[in-house]
């Protein structure tokens, strides 16, 4: 399928990771728009009116978010979330090794925008490759004196690091991210303050995921009414969604919002496996219900897919077929949930514990209909009771897979083990 | 403590100037070269950067990837997220586990390899996947687990 890339402009420009092979393809051509034709304010209205929404997950609008920081002199923070971790979620990666200088370029015009004098890169430990390739093209933004004092002789100034994480999924919730990027653990933070007003070293601070930033050179070279001509208009532009699970073509697809599910599945993932049905979809990110195949038109935009009883979250669409246990599969998340919990609040430390111990005991056949009630119980003792998100993102897939998907549930009961023909969770407590 | 960690310790303030930033980086640069982060290690890096034992034990031991008990010189992670699940990734780990003659979470005798679990890699698109030394290999044949553990130069950059 040939296509027009703006973020993944690897797949049609080799080695488009090269400073070299960057600029020859107007690379760095959105910074000397930005900072010689335009104020930071006239920016920051630009970002607004594209209606770019943040791509991290929560989809906040993101000049919007620019423009909570407050004007009392205090030195501004802009940090890059690159600590992509969600199950399912595999967008940001592809960015940072494959065309990290349309994200630092981003970073730079974002900076300016936003007056910002010193912004950091949050890279996942597990991305070395990722991190090398951010470092290498850091150097090389600064030799182009693209980085550093007086940028192309404008008279603004930034400083860029990348600094790496160490393995911890709840350091992509921004406030933990800022304690571990501060070199203490990742517990989330109290909020409010957010960061806008008491950030990074309690300075005003603007966090934004990879994608989104990547997307702002793209918005400032082609104008934001541009921008406005794809998706909705409450859901504007492009998004790269991260496609896995039971298709024939995984992974990731750089399309228009409000594009239809299917469309996505079938045509860009080239659809299921051979001989296999839908049975259901996770749309964005392991921490969001599932849909039903009935669901399976629907525009991928946030406030369809919210209609439609999910969350467009990340963009992570994880597809199980006819011949996955929806027991398993949701074991199998909850399991991550309780890894990952940094342990700080109870509801969730504890619950995510009993949770996948219940859903083990269930997918193994030795689960009784009591179980089903005190999952749904603890379940209803996490939503809304928790420090941080990650425990309401504990609940997404589960919830809904119980509504959806009791008579399965019940089965693993009725038959003392699960009924499908595939096992997915081989493993007991470990 | 080894001479040159002074240096590095310096060089780690300099670049991360605020609060504690440079306690990460220095976790890594010491584990880099030594393995793994002893308890000897964990007092030296608060001595070097003026911060109690306790505290530097307490951040080491939050991440998964500062390792606090000596592991072989290939640490293996095999991803185990519900992506990797489906395309069958519990088999390349008992795969793993026979050819190594280890478990999941320990080191072969003779220190040459560390098999552990890794959470989501965001790698879904090459599931099912495993990072030797924090380095991607893709589409891993369960049947073949040998190429993941002998194909020495070859690392794949996904």
């Amino acid at each position: 399928m040939s296509q027009q890339y703006y973020l993944l402009r690897n797949r049609e420009v080799p080695d488009i990771d090269q400073m070299p092979v960057y600029l020859a393809h107007g690379g760095y051509q959105a910074l000397r728009k930005a900072l010689n034709d335009f104020k930071p304010e006239e920016l920051v209205d630009m970002v607004k009116k594209s209606g770019l929404r943040g791509r991290g997950g929560a989809g906040f609008p993101t000049g919007m978010k620019w423009g909570f920081l407050p004007n009392d002199g205090r030195k501004r923070y802009l940090v890059v979330n690159s600590d992509e971790a969600e199950p399912g979620t595999f967008k940001d990666r592809e960015i940072i090794e494959h065309n990290p200088h349309q994200l630092i370029e981003g970073i730079i015009i974002s900076s300016y925008a936003t007056k910002a004098r010193e912004a950091f890169i949050y890279c996942r430990g597990e991305f070395l490759f990722g991190s090398e390739q951010l470092n290498r093209a850091v150097r090389e933004a600064y030799e182009q004196g693209f980085l550093g004092e007086n940028i192309l002789g404008t008279g603004f100034s930034l400083d860029l690091n990348v600094y790496r994480g160490a393995g911890a999924y709840i350091c992509g919730e921004e406030s933990a991210l800022l304690e571990s990027l501060e070199g203490k653990r990742g517990n989330p933070r109290l909020k409010p303050p957010f960061p806008a007003i008491a950030g990074l070293y309690g300075g005003p601070t603007v966090i934004n995921n990879v994608e989104t930033i990547a997307n702002v050179p793209v918005i400032v070279s082609k104008g934001a009414d541009w921008y406005t001509s794809m998706g909705t208009a409450k859901s504007p532009g492009l998004k790269i969604f991260s496609v896995s699970g039971r298709v024939q073509r995984p992974g990731n697809y750089e399309i228009p919002l409000a594009t239809p599910l299917s469309t996505l599945i079938n045509d860009y993932a080239g659809g299921m496996l051979p001989g296999r049905q839908l049975k259901a979809v996770i749309p964005g990110g392991s921490s969001v219900p599932l849909l039903t195949p009935d669901k399976v038109d629907t525009p991928l935009d946030y406030e369809s897919i919210l209609q439609a009883g999910s969350m467009l979250g990340s963009g992570g669409c994880i597809v199980l077929d006819d011949h996955v246990c929806i027991v398993g599969a949701t074991a199998r998340l909850v399991r991550f949930y309780r890894e990952e919990s940094c342990g700080k609040c109870t509801p969730c430390r504890e619950g995510t514990y009993w949770m996948t111990d219940i859903l083990e005991r269930l997918e193994h056949g030795l689960g009784t209909l009591e179980d089903l009630d005190t999952l749904a119980d603890v379940a209803d003792n996490i939503g809304g009771k928790c420090f941080c998100p990650l425990g309401d993102a504990s609940l997404g897939v589960l919830v809904s897979a119980l509504q959806h998907f009791h008579e399965e549930f019940v089965a693993h009961v009725e038959q003392h083990a699960c009924p499908m023909g595939e096992r997915l969770y081989d493993t007991v407590n470990n | 403590m080894k001479p040159e960690w002074n240096q590095w310790a310096q060089e780690a303030k300099q670049q991360f100037p605020e609060a504690n930033s440079s306690l990460l980086p220095l976790l890594y640069r010491i584990q880099h070269a030594e393995g793994w982060l002893s308890d000897e290690t964990i007092r030296d890096v608060a001595s070097l950067l003026g911060l109690t034992t306790q505290y530097v034990e307490s951040v080491a031991s939050f991440y998964s990837l500062f390792y606090r008990q000596k592991v072989g010189r290939n640490v293996v992670h095999v991803c185990v997220g519900l992506s990797c699940a489906l395309a069958g990734s519990d088999s390349v780990m008992e795969h793993l586990e026979h050819k190594l003659g280890i478990r999941e979470g320990q080191t072969t005798a003779d220190g040459e390899y560390t098999l552990l679990e890794a959470e989501c890699l965001a790698a879904c698109d090459l599931a099912p996947v495993i990072q030797r030394n924090l380095r991607f290999v893709g589409h891993v044949d369960p049947e073949n687990v040998g190429r993941v553990l002998s194909d020495d130069g070859k690392e794949v950059n996904s």
